[in-house]
């Protein structure tokens, strides 16, 4: 697989529409925010002033940075357990239809099941540590991966099939020559799903339990009161979903940049 | 050599039903003839290819290429879809390698010939392209290729011209007849256009459905080489003409049976 990336590598970043136009709506609306705050004298506990927000942030940066490292350790291992149990629970789904119609409805039973609700069951049944944490970023993340990479599975076309098994193709060089390669642009929506749904699980496991990451912040901030801190947790969070979103689509452009490519014709 | 002996399919649809795809066809088709085959829709045309190609089994009667009964697909025979099913993933010189990957053959080796007969259909200098960049006649070009690579000598084509227009359509007709002038071959080439089918034939097979069955084969004795100019020819017309009232003579007679 050819991995040199495409010459139009950064077609799409045109500076002044890409770039600078949603950095300066960005900034317009925080100096709306800021303005509103003084002239409307709005109580910091209420809606604390982006100025207030980044001095009392930027005050605790040691401790907010261990915080941001201890969640992002939880989203990245998170994130890369649902990749490797979803990849070959969708090649087994996608095997035989006995199979797959014996399994989706478990599927969709663990889905339906609350995982804020369930968090402090798994604390109880798995300790306070960071496993439930993990179990849950997990339970948030994986599913619509299963249902991406199957789907991808699943799409190639018959044709294609008949010409590998006209090459006299086994079902593993079947699999891993034909189904998965077609997969990959699938695969990859998946991830770009399940990187935004590992950051809310990892929260959610630290808002139930934790002594350490960003939703703990969040938590013991707010009982004390200290908003601005809070609403800094929440920034960093949202760096954080961006930050890893863009790594996946990079990944993408560059170890697949024919997947890449597809994509973009298709939504562009 | 190609017998096809009392052949027949029967499929099963879902809700039971028999579908009699085949019934009782015969056949026998010489080394590097070719053959066209039209029919309606549903004739069996495609089926008759799948059972060639080994893909799939028979309910009855049997195919056997140079004697051996063929009961899975063979290494000896390429297939070309109605759609190019390119590899999205690789260049236009590794799709057309393909076949040698799948068979475990030399793929290095392979690589003159590969880019021999993209030459040969003006796809030189595509070879690192990937299929996205290719119009719809190129990639159904680079199909070609691809079914040629691992030199088979029974070559399948489903309606291979079937998505593309008009006029890429009678250029790649005349391409296939140069490709099987240069490396002769055994052709079964299903197509909708009567006027393709009497062009590159030696004998079209007329088909008609339920149950799928050979109407009649019509040898076609013109001149080759052939260009499109031979339809002015009289044995032309008198065989496209043969061809028509066999498939609507068969259509009338549904019409007044239903
Ligand atoms: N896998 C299958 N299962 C059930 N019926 C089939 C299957 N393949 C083909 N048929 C039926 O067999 C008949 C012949 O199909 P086909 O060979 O594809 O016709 P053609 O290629 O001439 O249009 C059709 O009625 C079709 O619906
Ligand atoms: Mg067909």
């Amino acid at each position: 697989m050819s991995s040199k990336p495409p010459a139009n590598f950064w077609r799409r970043t045109n500076m002044g529409q890409d770039v600078l136009l949603p950095i300066s709506v960005f900034l317009g609306l925080l100096v709306i925010w800021e303005a509103a705050v003084q002239l409307f004298n709005i109580p910091v506990y209420l809606l604390p002033a982006p100025t207030v927000i980044w001095t009392e942030t930027v005050a605790i940066a040691s401790t907010i940075g261990n915080h941001t490292l201890a969640t992002l350790g939880t989203v990245v291992v998170g994130f890369f357990i649902s990749f490797a149990i979803s990849l070959p629970l969708a090649v087994f789904m996608t095997s035989s239809p006995l199979i797959s119609s014996a399994i989706y409805p478990l599927l969709v039973l663990t889905q339906s099941i609350p995982k804020v609700a369930l968090a402090p069951i798994l604390v109880v049944m798995l300790g306070a540590n960071e496993l439930p944490r993990l179990v849950i970023t997990f339970l948030v993340a994986f599913f619509p991966l299963v249902i991406a990479i199957a789907v991808g599975l699943l799409a190639v076309p018959d044709e294609l099939i008949e010409l590998g098994r006209s090459l006299k193709a086994s079902k593993f060089q079947e699999l891993y020559r034909i189904r998965l390669p077609y997969a990959v642009p699938f695969i990859f929506s998946g991830l770009k799903v399940a990187i935004a749904l590992a950051v809310v699980g990892a929260v959610v496991g630290e808002f139930v339990n934790a002594d350490k990451g960003l939703g703990y912040m969040i938590i013991t901030a707010t009982a004390f009161f200290k908003v601005p801190v809070a609403f800094g947790a929440l920034i960093l969070l949202s760096i954080m979903g961006v930050v890893l979103f863009q790594v996946v689509v990079i990944i993408e452009r560059i170890f697949f940049p024919w997947s890449a490519a597809n994509q973009e014709n298709t939504i562009a | 050599m190609i017998s096809i002996d009392n052949l027949s399919k029967v499929f099963h649809s879902r809700d039971g039903a028999k579908v009699f795809a085949l019934e009782d066809v015969s056949l026998t088709v010489g080394d590097n003839e070719f053959i066209t085959i039209v029919g309606p829709s549903g004739c069996g045309k495609s089926t008759l290819l799948r059972l060639v190609s080994g893909l799939i089994q028979p309910s009855s009667g049997s195919v056997a290429i140079d004697r051996t009964i063929v009961i899975e697909p063979r290494q000896d025979t390429g297939i070309v879809f109605q759609m190019p099913v390119l590899l999205p993933w690789a260049t236009i010189l590794d799709n057309v390698l393909f076949p040698l990957k799948m068979l475990g053959r030399d793929v290095t080796g392979g690589i003159v010939k590969a880019r021999h007969l993209l030459n040969m259909v003006g796809l030189g200098g595509f070879e690192q392209k990937y299929p996205r960049e290719l119009s719809g006649g190129m990639q159904q070009r680079a199909a070609i290729c691809r079914s040629l690579i691992h030199n088979p000598s029974v070559l399948l084509m489903d309606e291979p011209f079937g998505a593309l227009d008009a006029l890429t359509r009678e250029e790649m007709a005349l391409e296939v007849l140069r490709i099987w002038t240069e490396e002769p071959k055994t052709i079964l080439f299903v197509t909708h256009s009567i006027t393709e089918a009497v062009l590159l034939a030696d004998r079209v097979v007329v088909m008609s459905p339920r149950p799928g069955r050979i109407a009649e084969i019509i040898d076609i004795n013109l001149p080759r080489p052939r260009t499109f100019e031979i339809e002015a020819h009289h044995e032309f017309q008198k065989a496209a003409q043969r061809v028509r009232g066999l498939i609507f003579g068969n259509r009338d007679e549904q019409q007044t049976s239903s």
